[in-house]
């Protein structure tokens, strides 16, 4: 057995085992945590098939990003992990038999039909170029206007993740600018009229006020 | 057995679907872990695209797996503000109880 037989086997089996304790796993927290475990390992059979450039992609954007973001929002929910799991066991028999199944199904037309054991020599003549710069002058050749799609895609999600999420605070004091700048001089200050000079009030009766004085 | 062929890595992929499968069939009233699973059925389909991409030296699979990333990034972080919102209305993210569409 090569050095490569054996850590294909040792990352399989780690990836595997990860994959399983992030169905089962009792505490969503964990689940994300071994869900982190699996992708690194993915993330390293892939560097087994010389897929440099996804590999690391996998790691950065999959381990940076996307289960960051599961992190947090596990985090910031209190989920009650008791009424989650209720019958969980219930359904362990139907899916442990789909599963099974889908398994040796697959496992058995792919072991007996995919016998090939080296990634075809390069034509003679060719240049050898890494994979990373491969890949690239594909996606900016061939996959020019797919990739703008993908990242309209990308800022289409971001959009609509904030929109969707963005709550407005009751108590918030904040002003809007638009408003704000097509303000008019009329609707802030109101001119009155009136005349300069005003008549002095007709002189209240003394009589009856001096006596009110002196009961307080 | 010793030497690895495309069949191990197909293999290897073909197992992580099915704990995914079953990962979707026990968690189904678990929101987050559904999402959970999706990826992972997403990294079994990846792992095919890479090993056949590998194999039969055609470099136009692993584009097709940057793309995949690409919709699955945009998925998972869609899924989880839809998650959010859920959370914030109905208190829990119980599948079961999704049923306020229903007339």
């Amino acid at each position: 057995m090569d050095v490569k037989t054996g850590f294909f086997y040792l990352f399989s089996v780690v990836l595997l085992f990860a994959a399983f304790r992030v169905v089962t796993a009792r505490n969503p927290v964990h689940a994300v945590l071994f869900l982190m475990l699996a992708f690194s390992q993915a993330s390293a059979v892939w560097f087994l098939l010389n897929a440099e450039f996804l590999a690391i992609l996998l790691v950065l954007v999959y381990l940076g990003a996307v289960m960051v973001l599961f992190l947090f929002v596990v985090m910031m929910l209190d989920i009650g992990i008791d009424t989650v799991r209720k019958g969980f066991w219930k359904n362990f028999p139907l899916a442990a038999t789909l599963g099974a199944i889908v398994a040796l199904e697959m496992a058995a037309v792919l072991l007996s039909g995919f016998r090939l054991t080296e990634a075809p020599a390069m034509a003679p003549g060719a240049v050898p170029v890494d994979n990373a710069k491969a890949l690239g002058i594909l996606l900016y050749t061939e996959y020019l206007m797919p990739i703008q799609i993908a990242a309209a895609i990308l800022l289409v999600a971001m959009i609509a993740a904030i929109a969707l999420t963005l709550r407005e605070r009751k108590d918030s004091k904040a002003i809007d600018p638009s408003i704000q700048v097509r303000v008019r001089a009329a609707d802030r200050m109101q001119v009155v009229k009136m005349a300069a000079t005003q008549a002095a009030p007709a002189p209240v009766a003394q009589t009856d006020a001096a006596p009110a004085e002196v009961k307080k | 057995m010793m030497t690895l062929t495309l069949g191990h890595y197909l293999s290897l992929g073909a197992m992580l679907f099915a704990l995914a499968v079953i990962g979707i069939f026990l968690n189904r009233k678990n929101l987050i872990v559904l999402l959970m699973a999706i990826e992972l059925m997403l990294l079994a389909v990846n792992m095919n695209f890479v090993a056949f991409s590998h194999y039969l030296g055609d470099m136009h699979g692993q584009v097709f797996v940057f793309f995949i990333l690409t919709v699955a990034a945009a998925e998972s972080a869609i899924g989880l503000a839809i998650l959010v919102l859920l959370f914030r209305n109905k208190n829990n993210i119980n599948v079961d109880e999704l049923n306020s569409l229903k007339g």
